[in-house]
This record gives structure tokens, sequence and C-alpha cells, in this order.
């Protein structure tokens, strides 16, 4: 178990990480989600004890970092597959942590064994792939077979192959019932992955709930809809109470209601429709738009930037303003999770 | 955390990189090597030496004169050995591993300064007896008083400029910035202070000035030096004291 209690820091007027509460569980694989820079990899750190928080408090297992003894047997991360000495061997690199940890040297060769390095573990690590880099990492991360393992990024620039052995590798050790944290900037990633979510946008927490709850909230379902009488149909949605969303390029967006009830009442007012089909807004969408306000650099105004991706527009014919679709299927998110 | 589970994995960690073999295989040749031909030409020009040069003649110092060039090896060394831990991203992973900073850097320190200190040691020697070898009629012998204490003051020598060279790298981090800094100002800048006479008075309680004293069995005649044999090494102990202590004091409040 990861508990952080208001941890923040501050790089001079940056404040990379503000003020994280949250619990990490044992048994399932949480993510800790965020777009780059949003403090992912700080947070990483001073989890380690390797950066010093500026205010706040993390402790594993109870303990401080530093108190543990032995901490390769309670904590295993893997923070950037290059976090080794290139000219020293894959064996070598494992026997000197191991032996830090009093972990004997019979493990080396299991955890090679496990993340299928053994017939490189005598060559230079300098040699190897960005894959096999990310496997050794992992071993090490293995190495004292602790109760909870982290990961940050893992899963960038490899290959498929690659990918999938370290999603099942993440899912098999939370089934043992280890606690496993792996930050993502995909929320793709997330959905294949993680059990639970923690989203952080520049350093404050925004989501802390279950992967399936986050899911249930941000699946939003919808009817698009376009037609050369798109005035008329507008009046006609409005008088039957139905709210519609200017979605650009002349298409219509309309929540809450199905197709059949629209293409009914567009048939009713002998209304011809070029388009009427149901959608389904992605994740990623519902990510984009919850981290929208807090990505550090948007692309300008003119281009299409994260804000404009995600389905946040001006509402048009709809009754009363204030419900927005953009903000009626968001709001849950930033609810602290329940039964904490 | 036990310290000699840190001192086992600080030996893995350096033996196991082969700029240890080269930096310390370097030192030893460079050192023998050019303490050699300087003997060779120092007996050749024997006889042109003035008397009074010829009474404070050192054949034991000269036989070390390889050390000027080869204590340079030894520099990049200690440099390595600690900034290689920040430029590979090893650092990381290493205090993740052992969080007690004070364990993790005195234990690597502690066993590269034994590996330079038994590499120092028969370099001393080697250079010694080789150099005697050369000087022929001129030679000094190891029982001769000072000598021995010289020789092994040799070995001590090129370890605390190791140590030295590895605090400083634990406070600067960067291999190039600290060899940047180290290299020109033992070859060079420290000779000039130490030699010029505007500057010979402070430049004299430099590490490698006051420290390379314990190698001089005869004294040259104008020397006012303050300080003997032990005092000068004294000296250069308090250096790498300071150097290594303030690596400490801030690998302890940095983030790695
Ligand atoms: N050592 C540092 N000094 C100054 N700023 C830093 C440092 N480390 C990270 N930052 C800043 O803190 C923010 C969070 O960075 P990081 O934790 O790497 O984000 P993430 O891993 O989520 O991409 C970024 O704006 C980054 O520029
Ligand atoms: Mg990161």
């Amino acid at each position: 178990m990861i508990e952080l209690e208001g941890l923040t820091k501050r790089y001079g007027e940056k404040v990379a990480v503000n003020n994280l509460t949250f619990t990490v569980r044992p048994g399932i694989v949480t993510g800790f989600l965020g777009p780059n820079g949003a403090g992912k990899s700080t947070t990483m750190r001073m989890l380690l004890g390797l950066d010093n928080p500026t205010a706040g408090d993390v402790r594993i297992d109870g303990k401080r970092y530093a108190q543990l003894k032995d901490p390769l047997k309670y904590i295993g991360a893997l923070l950037d597959a290059k976090a080794m000495h290139g000219g020293r061997s894959a064996f070598n690199h494992l026997l000197c942590l191991a032996q830090s940890n009093g972990i004997p040297r019979a493990r080396v060769h299991e955890v090679l064994d496990t993340v299928g390095l053994t017939a490189v573990a005598r060559k230079k690590a300098k040699g190897f792939s960005l894959g096999m880099g990310q496997r050794l990492g992992i071993a090490g991360a293995l190495l004292g077979d602790p109760e909870i393992l982290m990961f940050d990024e893992p899963v960038n620039g490899l290959d498929p192959e690659g990918i999938h052995w370290i999603r099942n590798l993440m899912k098999s050790l939370a089934s043992q019932g280890r606690t496993v944290f792996v930050s993502s900037h995909l929320m793709s990633e997330m959905a294949l992955t993680a059990d639970h979510l923690v989203v952080i946008g520049q350093g404050r927490l925004l989501a802390d709930m279950s992967m399936a709850d986050f899911i249930r909230q941000n699946s939003r379902s919808y009817v698009r809809l376009r037609s050369p009488q798109r005035e008329r149909l507008l009046d006609v949605l409005h008088q039957a109470g139905i709210t519609v969303v200017e979605a650009g390029n002349g298409t219509l967006e309309v929540d809450g209601t199905g197709a059949e009830r629209v293409g009914e009442l567009a048939a009713q007012h002998q209304l011809v429709l070029h388009e009427l089909s149901p959608q389904q807004a992605s994740l990623e969408e519902a990510f984009m738009q919850l981290t929208a306000e807090s990505v550090e650099y948007h692309a300008h105004a003119d281009h299409q930037g994260p804000g404009d991706a995600a389905p946040g527009r001006a509402p048009s014919g709809g009754p009363p303003p204030g419900q927005r679709p953009g903000q009626g299927w968001g709001s849950g998110w930033q609810q602290p999770r329940k039964g904490d | 955390m036990a310290a000699t589970q840190v001192l086992r994995s600080e030996w893995t960690k350096i033996r196991s990189v082969s700029s240890t073999i080269w930096t310390l295989g370097l030192a030893a040749v460079v050192t023998i090597a050019l303490g050699l031909l300087i003997s060779i030409l120092s007996k050749n020009d024997y006889d042109n030496l003035s008397r009074e040069d010829k009474i404070t003649f050192d054949p034991t110092f000269i036989s070390f004169a390889g050390m000027s060039l080869g204590q340079l090896a030894m520099i990049v060394f200690g440099v390595l050995v600690v900034s290689n831990e920040y430029s590979t991203g090893m650092i990381r992973t290493s205090l993740a591993a052992v969080p007690q900073r004070a364990t993790f850097l005195f234990s690597k320190i502690a066993v590269a300064t034994v590996l330079a200190f038994v590499v120092g040691l028969a370099t001393s020697f080697i250079s010694f007896f080789v150099g005697q070898a050369m000087l022929g009629e001129y030679k000094a012998q190891i029982g001769d008083p000072g000598v021995l204490r010289a020789v092994i003051g040799g070995g001590l020598y090129m370890t605390l400029i190791a140590m030295f060279s590895m605090g400083v790298a634990a406070m600067l981090r960067s291999p190039m910035l600290s060899l940047g800094i180290l290299m020109p100002f033992f070859f060079l800048i420290s000779n000039i202070l130490g030699n010029v006479s505007a500057t010979k008075k402070v430049g004299r309680f430099l590490p490698d000035q006051a420290g390379s004293k314990i190698m001089q069995v005869k004294t040259p005649f104008d020397d006012d030096t303050p300080y003997g044999p032990w005092g000068g090494l004294g000296i250069m102990v308090a250096w790498t004291a300071v150097a290594v202590i303030g690596g400490y004091v801030l690998l302890k409040k940095r983030d790695a």
C-alpha cells in the first residue's frame, strides 16, 4: 500500500506536484494518468525518496522510504529504462542491486529468466534495444520479490509485443495480490490495464475512482445529425424539449435521446436527414476534456488543440443554458471517491 | 541496511566496468614508464649538475617523477567512479536500492579507495625499483633513511588524489565539469602557483604540492617549507576530507 498525504513539490516558482492525497491499494492495477508534464514522474521520485517533497508525506506500508530495511524487498520500481550503466552486463547490473539488499545471487538468474534476458545476461546493457532495456529495468524491480511495484510509462516506445508482455505482467502481478502502480499519458493504455484510475493535471488531483466508474460516467452516447433543413430541424427538436449542440461543419449532436425518436420526429415533420447516427465519445476524449484546463501548453487557438478536440461546443436551440453536455457529463469526475 | 551488503555491491559495480581497468592501468603504466625515462635522463645528466644539486640529488624522488602525469589517470578513475552514476542515470536506481545516502557514498568511496591504494602502492614500489635500477651508481636503497616512508608515501599520494577527485565529483556530478577543473588544476595551475615565488607561500598548501612532500627524501637547499613529509600529507588528507564531506553534504540534501 502506498499512501500520499498532501504531497507537494515545487521547483522554484513551478509547482510540479500540488497537494496530492490518495492511496494505492493492493490486488489491483492502479493507473496514474496525466498529460506530459503533469507531475507523474516527480511524484514517483518522491515516493522512492529520490526527491524531497516541498510539503506533505508519502508512506510505503506505513513507513518512510528511508526507513525500509532492504527497500527492494518492499517496493520495486522502473523509473527510466536507461537508469543503468551501459558498460555493465545485465547480470552484473542486477547482481550489484541484489547484493546491496541482501538478495541471493540465484534470484538474479530467476528474474533474468522471467523477463527473457537469460541469453544476453553477459552482454553489456548499452547494446540493448529499448525493449530489452525496459525488460532489464523490470527485472530489477522484480528482484526483491516486492509486494509493491511501480512503473513509470513502461510501454513508451515499445513494440506491440513488448506492450502486450508488460500489460500481462502487470495484471498477473496484481492478481497475485500485489500493489501495482503504473503511470501513462495515454487513456487508451490505462483502459486496457488499470482497475483503478488516479488522474492528475498540472500536479493536481483530478480524479480518483475505479475504472468501471470512470467508464460509466464518461461513455457519453449521443446522436449525430446532418440535415439540409437545419433551422427547421432545430426548431422541431427544440419544441420537443430535446437539447441540441452544434458540432461544427453543419453537424448537430443530440444527447439523452435515442436515434429512433429523433428519426421519427424528423419523419413526422417531413425533414430530410443526411445523417442520423448513434455515437459513443471515446475515453480518450473524456480524458482530454478532463485535463483540458490543465494542459501545460495549449496549441495555438487557430489550430486544433486538446481543447478543440473535446466536445465542448456552444449550445444552440436548446432550452435551458447550463445543460451543456460538455459540462453535464464531466462534472462527476471532480468528486472525491466515495468510501475513502 | 547493512554496510557490508553495500560494500559488496559497490565492489561488484567497480569491477564490472571497463573504465576501472583502463584508468588504473594507465595510472600505473604512465607513472612507471615516465619514472623510468626520467631516471635514465637524470643519470646521464648527473655530471652537469652543480655541487649543491649533487648533494641534494634525490634518486627516490626522481623515480617518482612519472606521478605528475600518472596522477591524471588516477583523477579520471576517481571522477568516473562517482560521476558515472550521474551520467548514466544509475544514481536513481542506486539510491532507490540504498536510500541511506551516507552508506551509499562512503561505501563507494571506501571500495574505490582501497583499490586505488593497492594499485598506487604497487605502482610506487615498482617505480622505485625500476627507477633505481636505471640510476645505477647514484641509486638509493630501500633501507636508507626515509626511503621506505617515501615509497609508501607515493602509494598514499596516489590514493589521496583519487579520493579527492571522488569528493569533487560527488559535489559537481558531471564528469566533464569535474575533469575540466581537476586535470588542468593538478597538471598546470597548481605547479605554477607552487613554483612562482609570488604565489609560492600559498601554492605549497595546495593538496598535491603539500602531499608530494612525502615522496622527498632529501630537501632542496633553499627550501623553507613550513611542514615536513607527514605534515604535508596531513594537509592533503585535510583537503581530501573537505572534498568528501562536501560531496556528502550536497548528496544528502539534493534531489537525485
Ligand atoms: N528537476 C526539475 N527541475 C525543474 N522542473 C522540473 C524538474 N523535474 C520536473 N520538473 C517540471 O515539473 C513538471 C512535472 O514533470 P514530470 O513529473 O516529469 O511530469 P510527467 O512525468 O507527468 O510528464 C514539469 O513541468 C517539469 O518541467
Ligand atoms: Mg514522466
